[in-house]
């Protein structure tokens, strides 16, 4: 059983196509890269599958279970209480954390473990303080948003998608929002949940990063998944030109 | 007539005109908020008539909207309102015209809220109703405080309209001392605007202390 499943997915903003056509599957315990150039898709890629965003065709699956099916050429919807249950399955981390600034850090953490999992506020808050502990943020945990530096927001906002105990975590440039210095430490938890075989998705520009981490490689291009395969093969011996192109302009950066 | 019997008659006007600005806040300021729902409804009739109602509330004078309530039941319907009318009919033409301006300052602090605020929401699974509730009104609030507090500083000068249908709030208590017959003459308008700028010295403390409270987050 594949925990996301996307099925020859397309979505256009008015007429322009912005994916044609995509299908990718990933795997319990996977960890995969999506790298491309800017305006390839990448994010419309990951607001598709975490339903922040309809397809305009194709299907979605969590756990086998149907989020959008394709249907006479339209991405037909799953009810509200399916995608309810489905959109536990995965969390989001944003380019640019959204953290709930109103919110204390372990606020941050435990309202949705408590108002949409039902938890308990003991357990929520047990669970949060485990969490921050992990990214190294103990002390944080009654400082709100603004007092923290970009790195640690983003710290915050890892630990919050995992609050939920997601099954599959997306991350769409968690670190560019990031002054230089600042991305090593949200690198660090990344690899760290890979270590501990956490499904995720990663759309990164670093691409040592991606090379380091991922188990499979998607370079997408246009609109479209252009090659992909193990990081050895796609950064060591890309088959298509285009992918040699963009990775060279890479390394010349 | 004595100082201390014009101050008397002053703060008994004043009675009033507190009443008229308490009572149209506790109403338009919650009013608002259904208004600017209204604004937003997917129900595009409601849509326009709560355009309408808010450029008409916006666009005429609001010593006019007064007489309109006071006197339309009557010159419109031909109802004959209670007898305690023209205290009511102030004080509904305040509520809903504050409330008109109070839904467009929610509104333009409602949009003003980042949409990844809405996205984080959704994808941690809070519905539509807890995504307003606990994220976004409480940011909301913040973000329209200054407008607020330059709405109920207006609201304190405003209440003085209510002249225009003889609610004896302090602004007309103190026309009918000026030209008693031994009036202190002018000094009963001096007293009366010292009242007014008490008054709104003291609304300004208060809503300062308000963005304080709210200054924990940034
Ligand atoms: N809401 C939208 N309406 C119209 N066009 C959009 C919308 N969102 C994205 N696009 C367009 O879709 C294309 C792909 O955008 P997308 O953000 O998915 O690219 P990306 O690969 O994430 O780029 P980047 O690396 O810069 O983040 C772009 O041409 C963009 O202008
Ligand atoms: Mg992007």
């Amino acid at each position: 059983m594949s925990v996301l499943t996307m099925k020859n997915v397309k979505k256009s903003f008015g007429d322009v196509e912005v994916l044609r056509d995509i299908s990718l599957t990933v795997e319990h315990g996977q960890v995969l890269a999506i790298i491309g150039p800017s305006g390839s898709g990448k994010s419309t890629l990951l607001r598709c599958a975490t339903l922040l965003t309809e397809m305009t065709d194709g299907s979605l699956y969590y756990l086998d279970q149907p989020a959008a099916e394709s249907r006479d050429g339209k991405a037909l919807y799953a009810g509200k209480e399916q995608l309810k249950k489905l959109r536990s399955v995965f969390g989001l981390v944003f380019q640019n954390f959204n953290l709930f600034p109103h919110y204390s850090v372990l606020k941050n953490l435990t309202d949705a473990q408590i108002s949409v999992l039902g938890r308990s506020k003991d357990q929520a808050e047990e669970k949060a303080h485990a969490l921050l502990k992990k990214m190294g943020l103990d002390d944080k945990a009654d400082a709100y948003p603004f007092q923290l530096s970009g790195g640690q927001q983003q710290r915050v906002a890892i630990a919050r998608a995992l609050a939920m105990d997601p099954q599959i975590l997306f991350f769409d440039e968690p670190t560019s929002a990031l002054d230089p210095e600042l991305t090593g430490e949200v690198l660090k938890i990344i690899r760290e949940l890979a270590h501990e075989d956490m499904t995720m998705v990663i759309v990164t520009h670093e691409m040592a990063f991606a090379r380091d981490v991922a188990e499979h490689v998607v370079f997408m291009d246009g609109g479209v998944i252009v090659e992909q395969g193990p990081p050895e093969q796609v950064f060591g011996n890309p088959q298509q030109a285009r992918t040699r192109q963009f990775l060279q302009r890479y390394s010349q950066a | 007539m004595t100082i201390q019997t014009m101050v008397t008659l002053l703060c008994e006007g004043f009675l009033t005109t507190l009443a008229i600005f308490m009572l149209t806040l506790v109403g338009s300021l919650p009013l608002g908020l259904l208004v600017y729902f209204g604004k937003k409804s997917r129900f595009a009739p409601l849509r326009w008539v709560v355009n309408v109602y808010i450029s008409i509330m916006r666009g005429t004078p609001l010593i006019l909207q007064l007489m309109v309530v006071y006197f339309g039941p009557n010159l419109l319907f031909g109802l004959t309102p209670p007898s305690n009318w023209r205290f009511l009919a102030v004080i509904v033409g305040f509520i809903i015209n504050y409330a008109a301006y109070f839904a467009e300052i929610y509104r333009g602090g409602i949009e003003s809220i980042p949409v990844g605020q809405y996205e984080a929401a959704e994808v941690l699974g809070y519905t539509k109703s807890q995504t307003f509730v606990k994220i976004i009104l409480p940011q909301m609030v913040k973000r329209v405080m200054p407008s607020v507090t330059n709405e109920v500083i207006t609201l304190v000068k405003d209440t003085s309209l209510a002249y225009v249908i003889g609610v004896v709030e302090m602004f007309t208590r103190a026309k009918q001392i000026a030209v008693a017959p031994d009036s202190p003459g002018m000094l009963a308008f001096v007293v009366a605007g010292v009242i007014y700028y008490v008054f709104n010295f003291i609304v300004t403390v208060i809503m300062d202390q308000v963005e304080k409270k709210l200054s924990y987050y940034q």
